[in-house]
């Protein structure tokens, strides 16, 4: 018995060490900001206007990448062809865009000079445009829509193989096995796939300023934004950051409610062969979406080629920089994610909320805070790079944890009692029965931390170390300094080693899986 | 090994030990201008030859940094605050005047400020390529009328040249200025949070014009031998902007300080400005700028709000803007 309780008491403390430091720095540094507030601020008419504008979007944005996303992950998980691999690599790569790069990717295909427009006008007809309520959805779609496909194929492929030959041998249809198979794991996969949409698209504003037209496409985070830089009103930057919190609270408790396990039952890890449902509407599919998300990205290649030679060597060694900021908040968002998911077994699924925090907190607050909480005892300089790790491995958190913690319950079903009765605790239950059946999931939240911290520019905006500037600091200051070829050919080079780092940690998880 | 270990860290601290005998000057910048691509590495360079000191720089947001930190800042000095921000800045109470004289400066406008010192300056101005447009309009009026010509602005709650723009507004149009950002937002391509994206938008075709600044074709001129990137003159005049410099009171190297302040108005200091900030220098005779400067069209006429009026005017003009721009 005391073997028993050690290990897990263990991971408990780790578990609990994790929930704490999220705590501190989503709650705690927006705490700090209301503490260093002068005065009390209230919202005003447009700060409303911003919360409605916020959620309507959000809403729009979430429900819909998830459902295109149902019928490219079927075909994905029902096909097998050349190419799939990489296609599953390239959906990575619009989440993982610098917003002005994005953006400008997007106007190259949508925009006013763009390959659609021009085309229509050599027709002799109008051209379309971009800018209004259509064009933040366009965009969120295009970041989300990859993740979303990501996130419910793992659904599918976490359904053991046995179903669909059972299935096969009674001779469903595709139809039935969507009522049978596939429905129950949507019910449970689905929530958590447009909540976490939602929260991202509510803390996203550049794009949505851009791209909506202007500043009836305000959003809270533009609110925010204009608290601290505008008006330097912390307490309003701190009133709408809660706010921001109570909508992702609510959100996720309703997630969870709605969300209902699939009871697939256990399987023995074999691989999925079908071939059911009609091969032409899978291929539609895929061709439509990887149409939709190649060509904004071959236009962010051709603009990036000419300037590569002009690059200097400092874009390299912040490339290097970025890239082991990258892995080492790969690293830390695994562990937080294994840790809260396995806490959420014992204690609930509020733990597992806390993981989601981040997501909803604002980076200018999470900064701001950091610095009121640390820059009395530490130099700013000395912590860019450890609070940059930090912060990036928080904000990916609720991707990697989406991605774990569903694998982990199910794991938990199906094996649980069986490694129970077995007297399989602690280390060894973790290293024989849950690490390799998580480990596509993991592999997958790896790279998508990888990926994500390498584009972010997360809250250097008070911490930066001008000497070690990260890639995507770097590109910025391109930009401002005119050199447009150069910070183009400078995306270009975080977006191929973006994908590189993401391909490379979820090929690692996938690793004799032959999916 | 142990030898080599030894020596290693031998040098390591014979090193550290000559570091500090220098003492170090704290400039706190925005990252723009400390990265490799702006003014800050060959200032600093510049300025270490004369002062027997090592210049850190510490990049990012100056002001929220500086009222966060308040009197236990280490800034010695700051440079980039925008005019916008001076009448907060001043407030605190951080700093000291900067002891130049100010008389003989190639502003536009006079400068009587002795604590927030500039060093370089321009106008806000609406960017067009000349191959895609023929007759750039002369007056606000023309520019105005013509709704057909889409143009990318920044916002100016997030951006600080979009907070130029719509000063310039209020400037021309005063009490008129609602219609006019009407106006203004029916010719509006989009809004963009910051700078960058305007730009990239209008350099990229997507616009037909972009809110940026009177120097800004002479990157173009300068770096790129392409002189179709023009700015719009137009006849009411454009709103003047300029980037400053201050001491900060609590700094230990206060002789340092004040030697870099003497340093900003130098010629040494001021033949940088022009291709590292693509801007034109606070003092610095016209015959001494780089023949690309000498191209560009300039207005008759500078407008600007001191401090206080811009304080006064800021948050009702923003209410018109927020107005016009969300119908």
């Amino acid at each position: 018995m005391a073997e028993r309780v050690q290990p897990i008491s263990l991971s408990n403390l780790g578990g609990a060490a994790v929930v704490a430091l999220l705590l501190v720095l989503t709650l705690g540094t927006l705490g700090a900001v209301a503490w260093r507030a002068e005065e009390l601020s209230a919202l005003t008419k447009n700060d409303w206007s911003a919360v409605r504008f916020t959620l309507w979007q959000a809403a729009v944005s979430a429900v819909l990448s998830a459902v295109c996303a149902i019928p490219v992950a079927r075909a994905l998980a029902r096909r097998q062809f050349r190419g799939r691999a990489l296609l599953l690599t390239v959906l990575g790569a619009p989440f993982i865009l610098p917003v002005v790069v994005a953006v400008l990717g997007l106007l190259a295909v949508y925009g006013r000079s763009g390959i659609i427009s021009e085309t229509l006008n050599w027709a002799g007809l109008e051209p379309i445009s971009i800018y209004g309520w259509h064009g933040v959805i366009l965009a969120h779609v295009f970041f989300n829509l990859p993740l979303a496909t990501r996130l419910i194929l793992q659904g599918w492929l976490a359904i053991p193989a046995e179903r669909f030959r059972l299935a096969q041998s009674l001779g469903f249809t595709s139809r039935d096995m969507a009522r049978h198979l596939e429905w129950p794991m949507l019910r449970e996969v689905l929530p958590g796939v447009v909540m976490v949409i939602f929260l991202i698209c509510t803390t996203s504003f550049a794009v949505a300023l851009a791209l909506g037209g202007g500043p009836k496409a305000t959003t809270i985070e533009l609110a925010i934004y204009q608290a601290f830089r505008f008006d330097f009103d912390l307490s309003k930057a701190a009133l709408l950051g809660l706010v921001q919190f109570v909508i992702c609270v609510g959100l996720a408790l309703a997630s969870f409610a709605i969300s209902v396990p699939s009871g697939q039952g256990a399987g023995l890890d074999r691989v999925v062969y079908r071939n059911d449902g009609s091969r032409v509407l899978d291929g539609i599919a895929i061709g439509v979406v990887a149409l939709f998300l190649i060509t904004p990205l071959a236009m962010i290649v051709a603009k990036g080629l000419p300037g590569l030679p002009e690059l200097s060597v400092n874009i390299l060694s912040a490339a290097w920089r970025s890239v082991w900021v990258a892995v080492l908040s790969a690293g830390l968002t695994v562990v937080m994610a294994l840790s809260l998911a396995l806490l959420s077994l014992k204690w609930g699924r509020g733990v597992e909320a806390v993981g989601y925090l981040s997501v909803a907190a604002s980076p200018l607050v999470i900064g701001t805070g950091l610095f009121i909480l640390t820059y009395r005892w530490v130099d700013p300089v000395l912590l860019a790079l450890p609070v940059t790790v930090v912060v990036n491995a928080a904000m990916s958190l609720p991707f990697t944890l989406r991605a774990v913690s569903p694998a982990l319950r199910q794991v938990e079903a199906d094996y649980g009692r069986l490694a129970a009765s077995l007297g399989l605790t602690g280390w060894a239950r973790l290293r024989i029965v849950v690490l390799p059946r998580l480990r596509r999931p993991l592999g997958f939240g790896a790279g998508l931390a990888a990926a994500l911290s390498m584009g972010d520019l997360g809250v250097i905006t008070l911490f930066a170390d001008p000497n070690h500037a990260t890639l995507p600091l770097a590109l910025y200051n391109l930009m401002t300094a005119y050199r447009m070829q150069e910070a183009f050919a400078a995306a270009l080079v975080l977006l191929a080693l973006s994908l590189a780092l993401f391909w490379l940690f979820d090929r690692g998880g996938r690793v004799n899986a032959d999916l | 090994m142990k030898k080599t270990l030894l020596s290693v860290g031998l040098i390591t601290l014979a090193t550290a030990a000559f570091a500090e005998e220098k003492p170090v000057l704290t400039i706190y910048a925005p990252d723009y201008f400390t990265s490799e691509w702006g003014p800050g590495p060959k200032i600093e360079a510049a300025f270490e030859e004369t002062c027997a000191c090592d210049v850190s720089y510490v990049a990012g947001d100056v002001l929220p940094r500086l009222l966060l930190e308040g009197e236990r800042t280490k800034a010695d000095v700051v440079i980039g605050l925008n005019t916008d921000v001076t009448k907060r800045a001043r407030e605190t109470g951080l700093f000291l005047p900067h002891g130049q004289d100010t008389s003989d400066m190639t502003l536009p406008i006079e400068w009587t400020d002795d604590v927030f010192l500039p060093f370089n300056w321009g106008h806000t101005a609406f960017i067009y390529n000349t191959e895609k447009m023929g007759n750039a309009p002369t007056t606000f009026d023309a520019f105005l009328a013509d709704e057909d010509t889409k143009v990318v602005l920044q916002d100016p709650r997030s951006s600080i040249s979009g907070l130029a723009l719509m000063l310039w507004v209020k400037s021309v149009y005063g009490d008129d200025s609602q219609e006019a950002f009407n106006k203004l937002a029916r010719k509006t391509l989009t809004v963009t949070k910051g700078w960058s994206e305007s730009y990239g938008m209008f350099t990229d075709g997507e616009a037909d014009m972009v809110l940026s600044y009177t120097t800004s074709p002479a990157y173009h001129i300068i770096a790129e031998d392409d002189e179709t990137k023009r700015a719009a003159i137009f006849e009411e005049g454009h709103y003047f902007m300029t980037e400053l410099a201050a001491q900060v009171k609590t700094s230990t190297q206060p002789e340092l300080a004040q030697a870099f302040m003497d340093f900003v108005l130098s010629e040494t200091f001021q033949t940088m400005i022009p291709t590292a900030n693509w801007s034109f220098p606070a003092k610095l005779d016209a015959d001494k700028l780089p023949d690309g400067f000498k191209k560009l069209d300039m207005p008759e006429k500078a407008l600007f709000y001191s401090e206080n009026e811009a304080a006064d005017l800021r948050d009702a003009a923003l209410e018109e803007w927020l107005s016009a721009f969300s119908q």
